[in-house]
């Protein structure tokens, strides 16, 4: 498939993460603040801490550019949508642009809404039609299923991390240094598996 | 020079070290948390957690005229407790510089209520700096206490959550050199003695510290002039500056870094120089109102009726946080700049499941709000975690509003005469932090109240923080661990039990023996929170047994987010089986407890691979 070759010189690059609760996202989100900074990029990276971590929806903001003012994106302006919940990439497509990109684990959390019976989870086909509202290029990885292979379900945000550095054509080295920089010494060897593996099923498509 | 990406709080933390900064003391609350956190781990510095705001402010206070540079952190709302340490700080003034830092929350990520804390500072009469991101973070906490020092004051760092949590490249300095050599303890009653007789000359001094202050806010680099267009002319300060400079690229801009007091002749010469002139800031119309008292005309915008009250704000909203998009659509709206010409479109999502914050799979609160459902009883919560027992589908608390107020508040409804008995609810942390002369109030005034402590043995909500039941200080020294029953015996409350966490049914006897007898009870149920190191070590998934589960839904109404609906129905009813994601279970048994037909397996029952030794 195509890759996007995303430049923050001219105008600035959006990343919008989004998961639940205890997903790792906030991981992924110092991962990718830390890329642009090695690509020479001003960076922004806003997240929220607090109760919204209790099993709620979580939302993380990094923004890449010569100069970066606004840490936070507002409607619209996202260049990319990383959901590490499928269910939260609807919820929070509104924040993408026409035409961005779109990169969704494929995986699913019940809110206790759905649990206690008083919500649907949608079904895959129509999250998937849904989505096309706002983007023709949704990647799905099987990100938990893929980390738990190689050793640890927790590296599902590593595995989306290689995904999107296929996606938008970055370059593989930097990327991992950022990711080996931010994950304890002990994991070095999972994570590096689970990035390379995240990586890989996008290189195949 | 070094750059590193630092959150604003991991810079402030940075730059109180830069600054030689030697004693914090702070209390944990979102989004101020990891600054004292952060200053904790630097070399040669001593940082504690106290258990509330107003003693995290008296020691930074007490430091400073100890000859320390000291400073305390605390939430928005933690001012509030800390405020009579913040007056009479600003009337003594210091021996060495005293930073107070506020962190707001617009938008109440985390918080029961909004408010401005630079209302504070023109209330305390002490200068107040209002960084845009993390390098302003480090390098105003280093201004803030050269202001200290030379102004003799106290000085407010007013944070919000977006520079609390947004991170930003920082330049690293190194340490200031500063002298450790001992002092002579100040014994200046006229000044630290705030006597009647005292305060009142002091009160004359600080009116005149002001105003050196507002000439020094005339000439500091904190405050600057970005002239562009003459167009536009936009007064900002804090995270609103971000937002100034990316919807009006072009506009003028006199950023406030120091916020109060305002510079005069800086405001007005600016107001000048520009065609149309704003103030764009969050929350309060702080800057606003000075400016108008100044005589200075303001853009009247094209929408703005006759104003219904006299503190209104004439262009931006007066609540939540702001962002581009607010920003620029209130610019529209008040004829400032044109619309989009191809604005998004918009799209539909129907109605999406929720996903409201819960208590987390495995927490040991769970058990008590499922028997307090059950028990239909009022009950008066607490600020914590286990404020989300107020979630569907347990819905057990009816009251929550500050730190503390739970037993007091049902101390209230049970003087008042109400009929029904009633429940406070408060965890370990919090009922250090003013619970403990409520509950004295309770005894001492002999009400009924049945009290339930909820001892998760750490702070939980703000993200496992040490407090005194805990054993072990911030910097990680160990220490007492504070006995709670001891200390509930102390107040004088006769009736106390303890009952593990997860024991459904010595829970639900216990509370339903004691709504029996007309006494004040405190029952202290105690359970490390799930999420901590040596908790997670226990974790064990439970399975169900689907041939004796048939969908009856008893474990589903105990609201656990690892107890899913199976595709597999009940053949007989037609109604989905329980599941369990082995993801998030952590075999806390409180499902298995509550299942009328065994089907869920208790951890002893569950066949052990034959690999584990």
């Amino acid at each position: 498939m195509e890759k996007k070759k995303l430049d923050a010189t001219e105008k600035p690059v959006r990343f919008f993460l989004v998961g639940v609760g205890g997903q790792g996202t906030i991981l992924a989100s110092d991962v990718l603040a830390e890329v642009g900074l090695k690509c020479g990029y001003d960076v922004k990276k806003a997240e929220i801490h607090g109760m919204s971590q209790r099993g709620g929806s979580v939302v993380s903001n990094v923004v890449w550019a010569r100069q970066v003012f606004s840490p936070i994106i507002s409607v619209g302006e996202a260049d990319v949508l990383i959901a590490f919940e499928k269910l939260e990439a609807l919820r929070f497509l509104p924040f993408l642009q026409p035409g961005g990109l779109l990169l969704v684990n494929d995986y699913s959390i019940a809110p206790v809404t759905v649990s206690a019976g008083v919500a649907l989870y949608p079904k895959d086909d129509a999250l998937y039609s849904q989505l096309r509202q706002r983007s023709q290029s949704q990647t799905w990885v099987k990100g938990v299923e893929l980390a738990d292979s190689l050793g640890s379900a927790k590296a599902a945000n590593v595995v989306l991390l290689g995904s999107l550095s296929a996606l938008i054509s970055g370059d593989a080295d930097v990327w991992l240094e950022a990711v080996l920089q931010r994950v304890p010494a002990k994991f070095a060897d999972l994570n590096k598996k689970a990035f390379e593996a995240g990586r890989a099923v996008v290189m195949e498509k | 020079m070094v750059k590193r990406l630092l959150s604003g709080n991991e810079a402030v933390a940075r730059g109180a070290w830069e600054a030689g900064a030697r004693v914090g003391s702070g209390y944990p609350g979102t989004p101020s948390t990891e600054i004292m956190e952060t200053f904790a781990t630097y070399p040669g510095v001593y940082a504690e957690w106290a258990p509330n705001e107003k003693v995290a402010m008296e020691v930074a206070i007490g430091a400073a005229y100890a000859g320390r540079r000291a400073f305390c952190t605390m939430k928005h709302v933690g001012v509030n407790v800390a405020a009579d340490a913040l007056f009479f700080g600003a009337m003594t003034g210091i021996e060495k510089g005293l930073v107070y830092i506020s962190a707001d929350d617009p938008s109440m990520h985390s918080s029961q209520n909004e408010q401005d804390n630079r209302q504070y500072a023109r209330f305390a009469r002490i200068p107040c700096l209002d960084p845009a991101d993390s390098q302003e973070a480090k390098d105003f906490m280093k201004a803030a206490f050269e202001i200290s020092e030379q102004y003799d004051t106290p000085v407010l760092l007013r944070l919000t959550t977006r520079v609390c949590h947004t991170s930003t490249p920082v330049d690293l300095d190194a340490q200031h050199e500063h002298d450790l050599a001992p002092i002579q303890y100040p014994r200046n009653p006229a000044k630290y003695c705030m006597l009647p007789a005292n305060a009142r000359k002091r009160h004359v001094v600080i009116e005149h510290r002001l105003d050196e202050l507002a000439q020094f806010a005339e000439v500091t680099p904190l405050n600057r002039v970005e002239q562009r267009s003459s167009e536009i002319g936009i007064i900002t300060g804090g995270i609103a500056y971000q937002y100034a400079r990316e919807v009006f690229p072009d506009a003028s801009v006199l950023k406030l870094g120091m916020v109060y007091p305002l510079p005069v002749k800086l405001v007005k010469d600016f107001a000048r120089s520009v065609k149309k002139l704003i103030v764009l800031e969050e929350l309060d119309p702080f800057i606003e109102q000075q400016v108008r008292l100044l005589g200075v005309e303001l853009f009247q915008p094209q929408n703005l009726s006759s104003p219904k009250r006299a503190d209104q704000k004439s262009i931006f909203p007066v609540f939540g946080e702001l962002n581009t998009s607010i920003v620029r659509a209130s610019a529209v709206e008040a004829g400032l700049i044109a619309g989009e010409a191809e604005p998004v479109p918009e799209i539909a999502l129907g109605d999406l499941p929720p996903r409201p914050p819960t208590l987390c799979a495995g927490c040991p609160h769970r058990s008590t709000f499922y028997i307090l459902s059950k028990l239909k009883v009022p009950v008066n919560g607490d600020i914590g975690c286990y404020t989300l027992g107020i979630a569907p589908p347990l819905n057990a608390m009816h009251t929550v509003g500050c730190m503390g107020a739970s037993i007091s508040v049902a101390h209230g409804a049970a003087v008042a005469g109400d009929a029904e008995r009633h429940v406070a609810v408060i965890g370990d942390s919090t009922f250090f932090h003013t619970g403990i002369p409520a509950l004295i109030n309770v005894v001492y005034n002999q009400s009924n109240v049945i009290t339930v402590i909820m001892d998760n043995r750490i702070t939980g909500m703000t993200g496992h923080q040490q407090n005194p039941g805990t054993g072990k200080t911030l910097q990680n020294k160990p220490s007492v661990q504070l006995n709670i029953e001891t200390l509930v015996r102390a107040c004088g409350i006769e009736h106390v039990k303890t009952i593990e966490g997860y024991d459904v049914k010595a829970i639900e006897s216990t509370l339903k023996e004691w709504m029996k007898m007309d006494e004040p009870a405190v029952l202290i149920t105690r359970e490390e929170c799930a999420l901590l190191p040596s908790a997670r070590k226990r974790w064990t998934p439970l399975q169900v047994v689907e041939e004796k589960c048939n969908g009856c839904t008893a474990c589903f109404r105990i609201g656990c987010p690892a107890i899913l609906k199976s595709s597999k129905m009940d053949e007989k009813y037609n109604r989905p089986l329980a599941e369990i994601d082995p993801f998030l279970c952590t075999g806390c048994e409180i499902c298995a407890q509550v299942c009328p037909r065994d089907a869920i397996l208790f951890r002893s029952q569950l066949a052990r691979p034959l690999t584990e030794g």
